[in-house]
């Protein structure tokens, strides 16, 4: 075995070790735990209240498309704040490609809008 | 030392440690500029990058004219913009194989890199790129009928195409593993979106998300594959590779064969290879058609354009190891693809598993790649060449899918087609030429592009290369059979020619739906012209193609 793969040892055993312990205390829990299951006990517990209606429910798709919209203002947060951090170094090259990424995305938003999608309906 | 830190001096290893930096992160305002490390910022060559620009750039102008001055635009004028920029593209595409390459006799100008090597520009690339945006026209003009007539028009389609056909040129011109990454996941989004393009249809939605898992799956063994090979190498850079494996011997080989392992299986998803081939069929048969002759040319293209790249720009040391690995793929592919294709009732499913087999063909050129010499010799330019051609040729050969299946996209299975010499005679004819041309019959572009990836694994000589030679020989006959059963369907009587009474006049009524616009005559006209006039006399885009590989 190479050094290389020797040094990614330590991962397989700390795999191994929690594969064990996660199953260890489990399984012991299990062995030792009593179990007098009752209709009441097998409900679902969704946080002291009882549970209504079907485990599959549709949900609004209109939240769909603000997760969207706020998953790419996000995205776009995440490059702008390291640019920001280094805009000393970056200099008018880095200056315009923020303005260029960030207009590709304003078009975006623009198409977005003109399809209605910002309006709650 | 930890043993982490140890695997992570271990994986940086080959490349000297970066200086420390002097401005802390969390302390941006304290270090003043001239603390920071002066940073080497690339150089942009816009007018290499031209290609790509003209394609994003026309996209979103015309999301934006389109969603602003909706009402002034009519239907084909959409069309006729995808298919200007494709055009635009490829007029600018030429003038740099002009600079690049050059027309003139050899030697030759010489291969160029852009944005600080990232890029590269060379003859392959432009072949790529002049492949890539001919698809993109065509497919434009082939949606102009379909879009409208399925209630679907509106520019989404057109700037879908043309962000894909973009990321289909950056993965033909990458130089660098994370480039090639990023042209696939550019090229594959608004493929995914594409597939499920057709809303009212449940089978369209279907063949959406099945491609869209897939190849999800696919982006994480390709980018899983550039981290083993960056882990092995230390670099990402595809000529950094070559030249660190040319110079280094490895104490191991395990993680850079992974690598190079999980690259393949990430491209052989898009290519369609067996055994990556499960979505094929089912994403085919379901998405809408005109975004099928455009995926099945673009996707296929890019996706060996970068296997090529990669295999043979960045691994040449290591051939011995990934040659028969290839040669299993390329086997296996064309014999899979042939006899599974046989019992299929959907003509789109025929075309699905055809191009499966096809992508053993192109395979075919990669494991025999040398890139020097005449086309039969010169696996690269073989491969090149296959793929303009079957990009071609499926082109065409969906347009008349498109044309026959009718309003809804529905008439697909093989029966659908009886009749139709009966009642579309050039339409039957053109149909019939393209599918010859799939199966290799001479006198047509796909009976060069078979003959010369054939004689170039036959070149080497050796006994392995000889047994693959037999298995495209049969493969190519098996094939032979599926496509004469779809040219035989059309040369039968029809059913309104058998039926009488009552019965007769309404099937007699569906049958004359067949209307081909002038749009998709056109595609079909210039596939049909391309696929004979090159078939009968191949020596302009062969000469194209041994000077794409020359190059390389």
């Amino acid at each position: 075995m190479s050094g290389f793969l020797r040094s990614y040892l330590s991962v397989v055993v700390f795999a191994a070790a929690a594969g064990l312990l996660v199953g260890g205390i489990l399984g012991l829990s299990r062995l030792l735990q009593p179990r007098r299951p009752t209709e009441q006990k097998l409900i679902a517990y969704e946080s002291g209240v009882d549970p209504t209606g079907d485990g599959w429910s549709q949900s609004q798709i209109r939240y769909y498309v603000f997760a969207l919209l706020f998953v790419m203002f996000d995205v776009e947060a995440v490059f702008i704040f390291p640019w920001a951090v280094k805009v000393d170094a970056l200099a008018t090259f880095g200056l315009v490609e923020m303005i260029v990424f960030i207009v590709v995305l304003a078009l975006g938003l623009v198409y977005a809008w003109r399809k209605g999608v910002l309006r709650w309906v | 030392m930890s043993p982490a830190s140890a695997a992570i001096r271990l994986l940086a290893a080959p490349t000297p440690p970066p200086p420390a930096a002097p401005g802390t992160p969390q302390n941006p305002g304290a270090g003043s500029t001239g603390q920071l490390p002066a940073l080497k910022l690339p150089h942009v060559e816009y007018h290499l990058l031209l290609p790509f620009l003209i394609l994003v750039g026309s996209a979103l102008a015309l999301l934006m004219v389109s969603s602003l001055i909706r009402p002034l635009w009519r239907r084909g004028l959409y069309a006729g913009w995808t298919a200007v920029t494709g055009v635009a593209a490829m007029v600018w595409t030429w003038h740099l194989w002009g600079q690049v390459v050059g027309h003139g006799p050899l030697p030759h100008p010489g291969a160029v890199t852009a944005v600080s090597g990232a890029l590269v520009v060379d003859g392959f690339s432009l072949f790529i790129t002049l492949t890539v945006c001919s698809a993109l026209t065509l497919g434009a003009l082939l949606a102009e009928h379909y879009l409208p007539r399925e209630r679907l028009d509106g520019p989404e389609f057109y700037v879908l195409a043309m962000l894909s056909a973009s990321g289909a040129l950056l993965m033909g011109s990458a130089n660098d593993l994370i480039i090639v990454f990023l042209g696939l996941e550019i090229l594959s989004l608004p493929l995914y979106v594409l597939a499920a393009f057709h809303r009212d249809r449940v089978r369209s939605g279907e063949a959406g998300m099945k491609y869209f898992i897939l190849g999800a799956f696919s982006s994480a063994f390709f980018l899983y594959g550039i981290a083993l090979v960056y882990g092995a190498t230390g670099t990402t850079s595809l000529a950094g590779t070559a030249s660190f494996l040319s110079t280094h011997v490895l104490p191991s080989n395990g993680v850079l064969f992974a690598g190079m392992a999980f690259l393949l299986v990430g491209l052989g998803f898009k290519v369609a290879a067996v055994p990556f081939q499960w979505w094929t069929p089912d994403v085919y048969q379901g998405a809408p058609t005109p975004a099928v002759a455009f995926m099945a040319a673009v996707a296929k293209t890019a996706g060996f354009a970068a296997l090529l790249r990669i295999f043979l720009s960045a691994f040449p040391t290591q051939a011995e190891t990934w040659r028969p690995l290839i040669w299993v793929l390329a086997a296996v592919t064309m014999v899979v693809g042939s006899v599974l294709a046989l019992v299929q009732g959907d003509v789109k499913r025929i075309l699905a598993y055809s191009s499966i087999s096809h992508a053993g063909y192109v395979l075919l050129g990669l494991q025999a790649a040398t890139a020097t010499g005449p086309i039969s010799r010169n696996g690269l330019a073989g491969s090149a060449f296959y793929l303009l051609t079957y990009s071609f040729t499926v082109i065409g050969s969906f347009a008349v899918v498109t044309v026959v299946a009718g309003e809804g996209d529905r008439r697909h299975r093989v029966e659908d087609y009886r009749g139709l010499a009966a009642e579309r005679p050039a339409l039957a004819l053109a149909f019939t030429i393209l599918l010859l041309s799939q199966a290799g019959i001479p006198f047509t572009t796909g009976f060069v592009a078979k003959f010369d990836v054939i004689s170039a694994v036959l070149a080497h000589g050796r006994a392995p290369d000889y047994i693959l030679g037999v298995v495209a020989m049969l493969a190519a006959a098996v094939a032979v059979s599926f496509y004469l059963r779809i040219v035989l369907a059309m040369y039968q009587p029809g059913p309104a020619d058998e039926v009488h009474g009552g019965g007769g006049a309404t099937l007699v009524a569906t049958r004359r739906r067949v209307r081909t616009p002038v749009s998709a005559s056109a595609v079909i006209g210039l596939t049909v012209a391309f696929t004979v006039a090159f078939g009968i006399y191949p020596a302009p885009f062969v000469h194209l193609a041994e000077r794409a590989s020359l190059l390389f």
